[in-house]
């Protein structure tokens, strides 16, 4: 089973056993751009992503304002 | 990873810091860091009164909870601005600013620009013809006039940003590439009001990641508007904090050092070599009453009033 991970509208499958930092780098998003959570709580980096995860990206950077 | 403070699984990770933390643990350490900040950069005192820029974005809702949170007097400021681009962009944010004022008791003036110059933000920037065909100067002046002008006219101490350390670095950057020395000497967490009649500028959040503040607004569970306005799309500003990022990731903390390094050498007057330009004299806008750097009317009021010019033919 893989893990995958949500950004935005776009899905990135990975596979489960690294650690998420190394996950980010694996699908070219840039770790200190987003926030990442799991089953709703924030998740550090350095944690290992799991069989079955669906770990969501939260963007950081805002450039406008309304 | 554990929270450096209490042992618990830790929430967020900042590496420039090299610091961990539970979430219970981050939400006293972002207010704690917040005072520090006003003290240390004079900002505002308590028994002044703040006007906080609102958009309904992350920093500002957060730095608005945060000051709330520490006993300030800060009162919001939201204005309409009139983006929709079929996602109604404005108006919800709009309706995320009012629910936060509303649910945390807080007092929020809402200033439209249509209702108040007869166009709305991309009107105006079509009338105007700045920016290349986006609307993002005249919103860049609209908001520095308007915030001023409310600033000034309802006798807040102080106006108050969101503004946090990617937005400061990324500012700085730009300005550096191209190096704009009167526009980087003029970079300053506090900008102090004028005999001229410019309020006071602050920005608290200013030493703070954007990814903490994110951070900071999840944790806090503040409903803040997620998308990205329509026309920053492929910004500059974007592209220069996505880059300042990519450092990041490769050497932690080279954003903080970057504009750390920057007040210091501003402070310590060794910026440039040569001894810095002197301020230049500002005018008051015979339309308006603000502070411009010619004696005729400010570049906001030319725009308004090619705007009324056209309403009329």
């Amino acid at each position: 089973m893989i893990a995958k991970l949500i950004l935005r509208d776009k899905e990135y499958e990975v596979k489960p056993g690294m650690t998420l930092l190394d996950a980010l780098k694996k699908i070219n998003v840039t770790p200190e751009s987003v926030i990442a959570t799991r089953d709703g709580e924030m998740i550090t980096d350095d944690e290992i992503v799991r069989s079955g995860d669906a770990i969501k990206l939260i963007a950081v950077i805002s450039g406008g304002g309304a | 990873m554990k929270c450096r403070k209490c042992g618990n699984k830790a929430s967020i990770h900042m590496r420039q810091h090299k610091l961990a933390l539970c979430k219970e643990h981050y939400l006293d350490w972002i207010p704690e860091q917040t005072e520090r900040f006003i003290k240390k950069y004079q900002m505002f005192a308590r028994d002044e009164k703040i006007l906080v820029a609102v958009s309904g974005g992350k920093d500002s809702l957060s730095l608005w909870d945060i000051l709330a949170r520490l006993g300030y007097q800060a009162d919001g400021l939201y204005l309409a601005l009139g983006i929709d681009e079929g996602i109604n962009y404005s108006h919800e944010s709009q309706r995320l600013s009012q629910k936060f004022a509303d649910e945390h008791n807080l007092k929020l003036h809402v200033v439209d620009i249509e209702k108040e110059y007869g166009k709305n933000i991309p009107q105006l920037a079509v009338i105007s013809h700045r920016g290349d065909g986006r609307p993002c100067a005249v919103c860049g002046l609209a908001k520095r006039h308007e915030m001023n002008r409310i600033a000034r006219d309802l006798g807040y101490d102080a106006l108050a940003t969101g503004h946090n350390l990617d937005d400061e670095a990324a500012v700085l950057f730009g300005n550096t590439l191209n190096w704009l020395s009167e526009y980087i000497l003029r970079q300053s967490p506090v900008l102090p009001a004028s005999s001229d009649g410019l309020s006071r500028k602050v920005k608290p959040l200013c030493r703070f990641y954007e990814r903490e503040m994110t951070a900071y607004a999840i944790l806090r569970g503040i409903e803040y508007i997620y998308e990205e306005c329509p026309f920053a799309t492929g910004s500059q500003a974007i592209l220069y904090k996505e880059t300042l990022n990519q450092l990041e990731t490769a050497r932690p903390g080279a954003k903080l050092t970057f504009f750390l390094n920057f007040l210091e050498a501003k402070k310590s007057g060794n910026l440039f070599v040569e001894k810095n330009v002197e301020m230049q004299r500002l005018h008051s806008c015979p339309r308006c009453g603000q502070p411009t750097s010619a004696p005729e009317l400010c570049s906001f009021c030319r725009m308004i009033q090619k705007a009324e010019t056209i309403s009329t033919m």
